[in-house]
């Protein structure tokens, strides 16, 4: 009894949300906001269509332009293909996780390789001195440009061609890892370290215990990003490489049949974004389940 | 008997040869005997943290020595002699308390029996027994300190180095762990060196309060606090705590009146 009464005066922490209270909370403000999303479009078009001619308008708002939202989800329901028995919904699904499989893998090489990659420039000043405009730039090369010449060298090596997407998408993944965990390996104040320094700690065990430690809430920043950049580099890896089973080759298609069914290319579209997200939440999973919430970066 | 901390003619120079050049101290000496409580005391800017930190081999010297248990202040700090206590507590966020106050008996390899144990002494010593399991955030300010105190004493270091570890407390907590900090200092026979800007602090808990002035800084006075021990609330209200409190306050200020008139 006098120990929990100590506990109410002395301790500061904010009293502690049910975990799963607060995730059915998330979820309702999403659903949400993609219904408001959805009046937003929807409204665009009412009004759109009343004053078309009179006010100029960045996106026509006839329905082959922009379908009705029912007319997109309900192509999710319609077979993909004249006499197919597959509905379109079935189809996506099957190449999401297709073109997830690629993604993960690219993920964790990029991630293994960005953690890895910080962790040398972080010990190395010089090798950060030199190195990080190469890797900066490395950024800002089209993907497009660099996606068929690994398609091409995998290739050569005999490698299945899905190693070659996990390849390129493992190339956006590796980045932002690289960056937050420079960051975040740098950022123990000064006294933690000269805490550890007065212990006579070698350098492995102030990178263990302090700054590994310290730059995990900056690394699961970066993971969250870098896992929706592995869902795109999947995606654009796969059009050189010509899999036919993942969402790339999906999004071509109906890309190039925009005009007489645009709502497929929607459609594919918002499964290409669920994918993204799917993946986003299962690291935002993981992080919730490493690091309590006083830790946590948002 | 021979000294536990000797300091002989140490100058501290920053920037040296650059134009923000700065002389943090100069031509310091000073000798602490085994068992001392000695307070820093004076006005920021004046060494007295930089001392303690060439004192714990945190920073070097640009001239003179420092000699610690008989051998160089670097040979001290890889003999693991010092515990150190900052301002902020700076404990481990993702480490519960016990796993902070284990974190130097990790770094030292001390067997897994043997941190449990000390661990527990510890924590009794603080009176955090009941906190355990607790991480800092979890904890008021002064906790968090007595968790700071605990980890700086669980390898038995024989010199104690505070770098006004409560400057960040209210007045009330202050005193609290003033008090603490001398039952501490009572039971573990610990050398202390205590660094604060506060005067009634450093007479309260000093055997010597040492008095620094700024730019550059050196010891102006050397001031002997004769008040019994132990230390207790009724020694604030002794005579001899005004007395002592004015000869350190006269102290600071001949200096400051010397230094205008330079």
């Amino acid at each position: 009894m006098a120990v929990t009464q100590a506990l109410e005066l002395e301790t500061t922490g904010t009293p502690a949300i049910p975990g799963w209270r607060q995730l059915l909370r998330r979820a309702g403000s999403f659903l949400a906001v993609l219904l408001a999303l959805g009046l937003l479009w929807e409204g665009y078009k009412v009004i759109g269509q009343a004053v078309i001619g009179v006010v100029p308008l960045p996106v026509r708002p006839d329905d082959n332009s922009m379908p009705h939202v029912w007319t997109i989800v309900g192509t999710l329901f319609e077979p993909a293909r004249r006499g197919g028995e597959e509905i379109l919904l079935i189809i996506l699904m099957r190449a999401a996780l297709f073109t997830w499989r690629e993604a993960a893998a690219g993920f964790v090489i990029g991630s293994l390789f960005g953690f890895a990659l910080g962790a040398v420039l972080g010990r190395f000043v010089l090798f950060e001195r030199s190195l990080m405009p190469y890797i900066v730039a490395s950024q800002t090369v089209p993907l497009l440009a660099i996606a068929p010449m690994v398609v091409i060298w995998a290739g050569r090596l005999g490698w299945p061609a899905w190693w070659s997407v996990s390849i390129i998408s493992a190339y956006l993944t590796f980045f932002p890892v690289t960056i937050n965990t420079l960051r975040g390996l740098r950022s123990p104040n000064p006294t933690a370290v000269e805490l550890m320094r007065s212990y006579a700690a070698s350098e492995m065990q102030i990178l263990w215990k302090l700054r590994l430690p310290s730059a995990l809430p900056y690394i699961f920043t970066a993971l969250k990003v870098s896992a929706t950049a592995s869902v795109i580099g999947a995606i654009v890896g796969e059009l050189p490489s010509g899999i036919p089973d993942g969402l790339g080759r999906i999004l071509l298609n109906f890309a190039q049949y925009f005009s007489t069914g645009p709502e497929r290319l929607y459609a594919a579209v918002f499964g290409a974004a669920v994918l993204g997200i799917v993946f986003a939440a299962l690291v935002a999973l993981a992080e919730r389940l490493s690091l309590p919430e006083a830790r946590r970066l948002e | 008997m021979a000294p536990v901390i000797s300091i002989t003619d140490v100058s501290k120079v920053f920037n040296q040869g650059k134009e923000n050049r700065v002389a943090a101290l100069e031509n310091i000496n000073l000798e602490i005997q085994p068992g001392e409580f000695v307070s820093l005391l004076g006005p920021s800017g004046c060494g007295k943290s930089t001392l303690l930190r060439l004192i714990g081999d945190l920073i070097s010297p640009s001239m003179g020595k420092v000699f610690v248990n008989g051998k160089g202040a670097p040979q001290a700090r890889l003999d693991r002699d010092y515990g150190m206590v900052f301002q902020q507590a700076t404990l481990y966020d993702w480490r519960t308390v016990t796993r902070n106050v284990q974190l130097p008996l990790e770094v030292m390899n001390y067997p897994k029996e043997k941190r449990e144990v000390r661990t527990k002494d510890m924590l009794r010593l603080v009176q955090l027994e009941a906190f355990d399991r607790h991480y800092p955030w979890q904890l008021s300010g002064g906790m968090q300190q007595r968790v700071a105190i605990a980890r700086a004493l669980a390898f038995e270091p024989s010199i104690l180095l505070m770098d006004e570890p409560f400057g960040a407390l209210d007045e009330m907590t202050r005193e609290r762990m003033q008090m603490e900090l001398l039952r501490i200092w009572s039971q573990t026979k610990t050398t202390v060196v205590f660094v604060t800007h506060s005067i009634p602090e450093a007479v309260f808990l000093s055997t010597r309060v040492v008095v620094m002035s700024a730019r550059p800084g050196r010891i102006t006075g050397i001031i002997d606090i004769d008040l019994p021990q132990p230390r207790a609330f009724e020694t604030r209200e002794h005579p001899r705590f005004f007395e002592k409190i004015t000869e350190v306050r006269e102290c600071l200020r001949h200096d400051e009146v010397r230094g205008a008139s330079a």
